[in-house]
């Protein structure tokens, strides 16, 4: 198979990161389908056997999950996906893939829950990914894509992130993202090398032998460990914050929002804009490492933080702990697979700011 | 590679194979894990496959194995050693890849992964050590314990009523069509070293042939969990353990019974 050229290509967010994958040089992928992420493993069963690589259909999300633990301590890139209920099952395996330090990236098109929940869009996920979500002190590398553009570049970027820490990378989507089709531009195949580590396990072939384990039994080694991890997460704060910013220069309140949404408050921006209502927008990309600075210092000159999510307030906590009380924190959202509209977050910026716009 | 010795003229008539690091076991005295670490180990070195192997450690008494096999290793959570390593034989499909898991492991917690590994032919060696306890977390019932037996979750015995039968799930592994080899052995007298040797053997030359899953049962011992001497164990491996888990082979290739 001709090594794919960059093209410019119409399609679902679920298909545009699976062709994505195949052209950063995927060399397995095990999943288990589930709604609304299925195309995934669709695309992926259908294209790997003209193309490279190996994908395959696991009886369950926690083999799956223990498949790409076998496979990336076997010196491979790899990847699984998965919607809530099925990264739910996947929580002790990527506990385990973070704390023997493995390079994955693991795919989440949030859907409604709790529970077997709704197969809309959803964010609900955002404590589970970023705080950890399986059992110890550990944290994914957590990518949040807004377009099928998006969709596609973060692969990259996940992979290559994944592989320089030796970390679990996380990309953040959600069903609308997963379903819907947008004009994504592929970059050509091979621009994103990859060499089978050192530590990897292929054989102890003229070297000392290679094991991956979680288990310390010792509990000096094992704070020794969780120490070392630690620092790596502190390297990736200091290293690879991601964001973008609108209008806040002069904004006097300031939306937050991730995904989706801060596509939806861009347009909210510009209908308050019309009214006059100064409004600026910051949209985390990494939701793990949070853009902690940025939002202290729009915290020292605007009057209002208006925090926009698909679920009950949970990004909204981390906003509060960067503002420190500097000023006021709102929050709108929506729930279970419900989507929020441009102007509801119009009303509710003009519930914030009603003094203001009546003295003007 | 042999380590030197120094015998002062002696001759050297036994030693442990290369294969096994120099680290002390942690297993309870008379325990079966030691010699089939040993045995598994001594086929590797005796094959020359030592640069060419993988292997999966389960949770449970050989968790570390790791320490003691002289080869690359990978610790698998609870129950999904064969899914562990299903991940790394579809990446490195050219080197030898065995889990070696114990009866809770396998026939508990990780039974879905037990039979679809199988059930996909994935071509790997499954060491299955069936002692009907779990020994690492002190002695409670197994999937495998036999009928009245006594463990400290079943205090009274094992009840069928209200705890089920005790599960043969090497005779159920049998009947799958991915399975191409799958024997019942032991390690606690000489000739059953030498027959479950000759089993591994058999189960990593098969290996290359890229025709199925080879499984192996070692019924074993746990003296500390059985709470008996390690002697008092071989006759209760013979009184007990064997006519419900009868030694020898269920699936041979040329002999599919599907």
């Amino acid at each position: 198979m001709p090594t794919q050229k960059s093209e410019i290509r119409l399609m679902k967010g679920n298909e545009a990161l699976a062709e994505a994958a195949i052209r950063a040089g995927l060399d397995a992928y095990f999943g288990y389908p589930i709604t609304p992420q299925s195309e995934v493993l669709e695309y992926l069963t259908e294209q790997i056997p003209k193309r490279h690589g190996l994908v395959l259909q696991a009886e369950s999300e926690v083999a799956s999950i223990n498949m790409v633990y076998g496979a990336a301590g076997a010196g491979a890139r790899v990847m699984t996906s998965s919607s809530s209920p099925g990264i739910s099952l996947m929580q002790e395996g990527i506990s385990y893939i973070a704390a023997a330090e493995l390079p994955c990236l693991i795919v989440n098109v949030v859907r409604g829950g709790p529970g077997l929940g709704t197969i809309q869009p959803s964010q609900g996920d955002y404590f589970q990914a970023t705080k950890g979500g399986g059992h110890g002190d550990y944290r994914l590398i957590v990518l949040a894509p807004a377009s099928v553009q998006e969709m596609c570049d973060f692969v990259f970027d996940a992979f290559k992130l994944a592989e320089k820490y030796r970390t679990p990378a996380m990309i953040l989507s959600d069903g609308a993202l997963g379903q819907m089709m947008e004009k994504v531009e592929f970059p050509e195949e091979g621009s994103l090398p990859h060499q089978v580590p050192t530590w990897a396990t292929t054989g102890k072939k003229g070297r000392e032998r290679n094991f991956i384990t979680s288990l310390h039994i010792e509990p000096e080694k094992m704070e020794m460990i969780n120490l070392h991890l630690q620092e790596k997460y502190k390297e990736i704060e200091k290293n690879e914050v991601r964001y973008e910013t609108f209008n806040i220069d002069d904004a006097e309140i300031v939306l937050v929002a991730f995904g989706l949404p801060a596509r939806i408050c861009q347009k909210a921006m510009e209908l308050a804009r019309d009214k006059g209502i100064k409004v600026g927008l910051v949209r985390p990309i990494t939701l793990f490492p949070f853009p902690k600075k940025i939002l202290s210092d729009i915290s020292k000159k605007v009057n209002n933080f208006l925090v926009i999510e698909l679920n009950a307030g949970q990004m909204v906590e981390d906003v509060m702990l960067a503002a420190n009380g500097r000023c006021p924190v709102h929050f709108k959202g929506r729930m279970g697979g419900m989507i929020i509209q441009p102007e509801d977050i119009l009303e509710e910026i003009e519930k914030i700011v009603e003094q203001p716009i009546m003295q003007e | 590679m042999q380590q030197e010795i120094l015998l002062d003229g002696m001759e050297c008539v036994y030693q442990k194979p290369a294969t096994l690091t120099d680290d002390y076991l942690h297993y309870c005295p008379g325990c079966g894990h030691a010699v089939a670490h040993k045995i598994l180990m001594e086929v590797v070195q005796e094959m020359d496959i030592q640069e060419d192997i993988v292997g999966v450690a389960p949770v449970g008494c050989s968790v570390f194995a790791y320490n003691y096999m002289n080869i690359d290793m990978q610790e698998a959570a609870h129950g999904r050693a064969s899914a562990v390593a299903t991940g790394i034989k579809r990446v490195l499909p050219e080197k030898y890849v065995f889990s070696y898991q114990g009866d809770g492991d396998l026939a508990a917690i990780g039974t879905a992964e037990t039979i679809h590994t199988v059930n996909r032919g994935e071509n790997i060696l499954i060491v299955f050590i069936n002692n009907g306890i779990y020994g690492m977390t002190g002695g409670q019932m197994a999937p495998t314990s036999l009928l009245g037996q006594k463990t400290s979750t079943s205090p009274y015995g094992r009840d069928v009523e209200h705890n089920g039968y005790p599960l043969k799930i090497t005779d159920l592994v049998a009947q799958l069509p991915g399975a191409y080899y799958v024997t019942r052995q032991a390690v606690h007298t000489p000739n059953t070293v030498r027959k479950f040797k000759k089993a591994v053997k058999n189960a990593f030359e098969y290996q290359k042939l890229k025709k199925g899953t080879c499984f192996i049962e070692v019924v074993s011992n746990c003296p500390s969990g059985w709470k008996i001497t390690p002697k008092e164990t071989i006759q209760y491996l013979e009184e007990k353990m064997f006519p419900f888990y009868p030694l020898g082979d269920l699936k041979v290739p040329g002999q599919s019974k599907n």
